[in-house]
């Protein structure tokens, strides 16, 4: 590696460092304002790059057309988000934060088949931008000018969002609502006009972010969840909220990356390692070095006091009735492959699976009152696990041992995780699954790449649909039943303390951090269950069992179902996997018909169906 | 001989950026004894409390409880060795009832929390309900605590800290924000414990009344200094306390009414 070969890397990783302190910024605005995370954040800035791609080719290659464009693609999705924030999030405004950013995840899926539809599946390039088509010298290697003009540009919209925040009345307005939103309101600040105003702002700068990065990345599908993955790195090393972290966290992690890059393939004890490959990986270095000093990130602060938290619902153990019922319906399950044809079969399973997939993340959200954006990295990772080791051991041991691995990483992942909370914890949970995903995705010797890993199938006995269908059906209904036991044994009960109020529970002696620590990797481990079933049910493992969506389904399943009953994630996986099921067998857009879905089940069923039904059963009640 | 110390606090010291909440802070308290902490708004009590039970490192100085040290111990530690708190606004387990607030409370002290299997037939009843009745809650032990109101609370923080079977009881503002009855009734239920002679208890507290009526002694703080310290009477002729605690404006004699 030469000196002029790093610098052409870092002067490439501080140009990208740019766009991805635009996103990050306008995300952190908007959640400072709205509480809000947007997790259409990144389709707002993949829409930029499809919008400016059309309206260059319309306005022509001259230079006020070229520049025209970018200002109009940023603006176009200015006004995208305002509608957005229109239509959609203020009907939600007094939701619980978790569903708002379901229903943004909503959002992401229909912006995405949108974006299929209206401009195809291929990548496209833009032109170079008009004046900046040539290069410097420096230190005799041609650097980009385009490159330079985007260093310079994230400083430049730094000391401009810095001034306008600081030094308008529209930004004092910000600050204020993002120090205290009531108390803002109360004082008469119209506060529909600023939550859109935020909204304007930050898609705008996401949007531009979209059309100034076309000349260097090609506009892709894939924009919307990998720029979101590293905006939340940013963001929670930077610290939430912060504008200059969010810079200065952008700017560290390019220059990470563009390092990597520089340094290339080494050889070190005869293995060859791909630096290039392990972008994400330096992104994860950074982050855990950070976090493990500054838990609240490089210019966060941390809270006065932790918020208290939103569940105060009486958790009541179950009676004798519910056992009961439980068992019944057990055993009518168990009764289901007499009558049952193949297909349903595979569909049973595959709601087993993620039953207990759903209750697993249900048990660290509800009683341990820690939302994971990244659940499936311990379902993906178990299902490699067991792929990797049915090629030598027997499949009851691989299926036994796997879990153990999401175990493992559970608590690696978790001893960071757990010393944040709230969106925070949630956000690093996500980055977690980001870089498995990018592990599994890159490491194609082990892992199979993007194809991931064919051939897993069960052991002889197990290799009928019925046998196996009752097999997932014993172990997801064993694992739940150990989950919900957990959650009313002395250490569920410290686990609901750690979340009701951590200050009293370490008064009385009880280790919040160690209890959240064990709650998140229990969580994990039973998440590991899930992944060793689904691979050997589905013969094959691709790197899609770990990704963001994978991690989204099963946030929807505990929402749908509702958090404060325990069947509420069973009922949500049914739900969702039998909806996903159809919508997939009927339409090409299926994502955009699922993303309609969610939406609509978050805007009529905040409760949750689980929620729904007792209130209806409730109703009956009275009226008996 | 006396005996020793239940807490020995030597030359304390904590400061936020430039302002000092505590300056070389020293005093004792014995077993049985019941001391109440006092001082404008500011002068450094809470944040004496905080320090004092782990949640805030101190920058200089140190804390022996029974003869131990515990500076920069974690809360849950000095919790575990015998050091209860009450805190001013109070802190309860908003999703469970009364009783499960206890019996948590008492499962913490016998270790029995790290079981995740054993059912919540594994926590104590018996002793929850002695505990309740102790402190007149047995009325609300199925009610959840996000339902209670908030004299009712300061009696769960209560019934909590006791369940703890503490050493020293820390309590912040025990009265605050509760009608003259109430408090009266509270204060009593404080006192026959410290009575029983194994419960040190450290307050702070507003209300003059509650304070010359049950303190053994008076420790007074102004901008994280120690003042003055000894019997209520003592402290109430102190004119140094007079000037800096009631302002020099204050007749001789006010602080009697007060």
């Amino acid at each position: 590696m030469t000196l002029s070969a790093l610098l052409i890397q870092l002067l490439n990783g501080l140009a990208g460092a740019s766009s991805l302190f635009l996103v990050a910024a306008g995300l952190s605005l908007i959640f400072g304002v709205t509480r809000i995370v947007n997790f259409a954040h990144g389709s707002l800035m993949m829409l930029g790059a499809y919008l400016a791609h059309s309206l260059i080719a319309r306005l022509g290659g001259g230079a006020a057309g070229y520049w025209a464009a970018v200002l109009l693609a940023g603006l176009a999705v200015a006004g995208i988000g305002v509608l957005i924030e229109r239509l959609l999030l203020r009907r939600l405004y007094a939701a619980p934060e978790l569903l708002q950013l379901t229903a943004t995840f909503g959002v992401v899926l229909i912006v995405k088949d949108a974006v299929l539809a209206g401009w195809g599946p291929e990548d496209l390039l833009g032109p170079r931008a008009p004046g900046f088509r040539g290069s410097i010298d420096i230190l005799g290697r041609a650097i980009p000018e385009y490159d330079l003009l985007l260093i310079a540009l994230g400083p430049l919209v730094l000391v401009l969002l810095t001034w306008l925040l600081r030094r308008t009345r529209w930004g004092v307005l910000v600050r204020a609502a993002s120090e205290d939103r009531e108390m803002t309101a109360l004082l008469g600040v119209n506060q529909t006009w600023l939550f859109s105003g935020v909204f304007f702002l930050g898609a705008l700068l996401a949007g531009l972010a979209g059309a100034l990065q076309l000349p260097r990345e090609p506009a892709n599908l894939n924009i919307d969840l990998s720029v979101i993955a590293e905006v939340f790195v940013v963001t929670v090393v930077g610290g939430l909220g912060s504008i200059p972290g969010a810079f200065v966290a952008a700017l560290i992690i390019g220059i990470a990356k563009a390092l990597c890059v520089a340094i290339g393939e080494v050889r070190a004890f005869g293995i060859a390692f791909s630096f290039p490959k392990l972008t994400l990986v330096a992104e994860f270095i950074v982050m855990a070095i950070v976090l493990a000093v500054r838990p609240w990130g490089l210019f966060g602060r941390p809270p006065a006091a932790p918020p208290p938290s939103e569940q105060r619902e009486l958790l009541k153990p179950p009676g004798p009735r519910f056992v009961l019922i439980a068992a019944g319906v057990f055993v009518l399950l168990a009764a289901l492959p007499l009558v049952a044809d193949e297909y349903s079969l595979v569909l049973l399973a595959d709601i087993c699976v993620f039953a207990l997939f759903a209750a697993s993340l249900h048990f660290m959200m509800g009683p341990g009152g820690m939302a994971s954006f990244g659940h499936a990295a311990y379902f993906g990772l178990a299902a490699y696990a067991s792929a990797l080791l049915a090629r030598g051991a027997p499949m009851e041991l691989a299926l036994i041992a796997a879990p153990l691995f999401a175990g493992v990483a559970a608590i690696v992942y978790g001893w960071f995780c757990v010393r944040l909370s709230g969106v925070y914890l949630a956000m690093l949970t996500l980055a977690f699954a980001q870089i498995t995903w990018s592990i599994a995705y890159e490491w194609d010797a082990v892992t199979g790449g993007s194809n991931g890993l064919t051939g897993v199938w069960p052991a002889m006995w197990l290799s009928s649909r019925s046998a196996y269908y009752l097999l997932t059906l014993a172990v997801s209904g064993a694992a739940i039943a150990v989950l919900w036991r957990m959650i009313y044994s002395p250490f569920g009960y410290a686990l609901r303390a750690s979340r009701d109020s951590a200050l009293r529970a370490a008064a009385i002696g009880i280790d919040p951090r160690s209890v959240r620590w064990a709650g998140f990797s229990i969580a994990g481990l039973f998440a590991g269950v899930a992944g060793a079933l689904y691979a050997f049910s589905k013969g094959s493992i691709s790197p899609e069992a770990l990704s963001i969506p994978r991690s989204i389904d099963a946030l929807v399943m505990v929402l749908l179902g509702g958090l404060q009953t325990l069947i509420g994630p069973v009922v949500g996986a049914a739900a969702l996997t039998a909806l996903q099921d159809t919508i997939i067998r009927h339409s090409e857009y299926w994502r955009a018909m699922l993303g309609a879905a969610v939406i609509a089940l978050v805007v009529f069923f905040p409760t949750g169906l689980a929620g729904m039904f007792r209130r209806a059963a409730g109703l009956r009640g009275d009226r008996a | 001989m006396k005996p020793s110390p239940v807490l020995l606090v030597d030359r304390l010291s904590k400061s936020y950026g430039g302002v000092h909440a505590l300056r070389e802070l020293s005093f004792s308290v014995h077993a049985g004894e019941k001391v109440a902490v006092i001082g404008p708004n500011g002068a450094g009590k809470t944040t004496l409390f905080n320090v004092l039970n782990g949640q805030l490192a101190a920058d200089s100085g140190t804390v022996l409880f029974e003869a131990a040290p515990i500076t920069g111990l974690e809360p849950q530690v000095i919790a575990r060795r015998g050091v209860g708190r009450t805190f001013q606004v109070p802190a309860t387990f908003a999703s469970m009832t009364v009783r499960e607030n206890v019996q948590l409370a008492l499962a913490a002290r016998r270790n029995g929390l790290r079981s995740p299997l054993a059912g919540s037939r594994a926590l104590d009843t018996r002793e929850a309900s002695a505990v309740l009745e102790r402190t007149g809650i047995a009325s609300l032990a199925e009610r959840s605590c996000a339902t209670l109101a908030y004299g009712d609370l300061k009696r769960v923080e209560l019934a909590i800290a006791l369940a703890c079977r503490p050493r020293l009881l820390l309590m912040d503002e025990p009265t605050a924000g509760l009608a003259p009855a109430e408090r009266a009734s509270l204060m009593r239920l404080v006192v026959e414990l410290a009575a029983t002679g194994e419960v040190a208890l450290l307050f702070t507290e507003h209300d003059m009344d509650v304070v010359f009526a049950h303190a053994d002694r008076v420790l007074v703080l102004n901008r994280g200094r120690l003042i003055s310290a000894g019997p209520p009477a003592a402290v109430r002729t102190d004119p140094h306390v007079r000037r800096v605690y009631l302002g020099p404006s204050t007749q001789p004699g006010t602080l009697r009414d007060a």
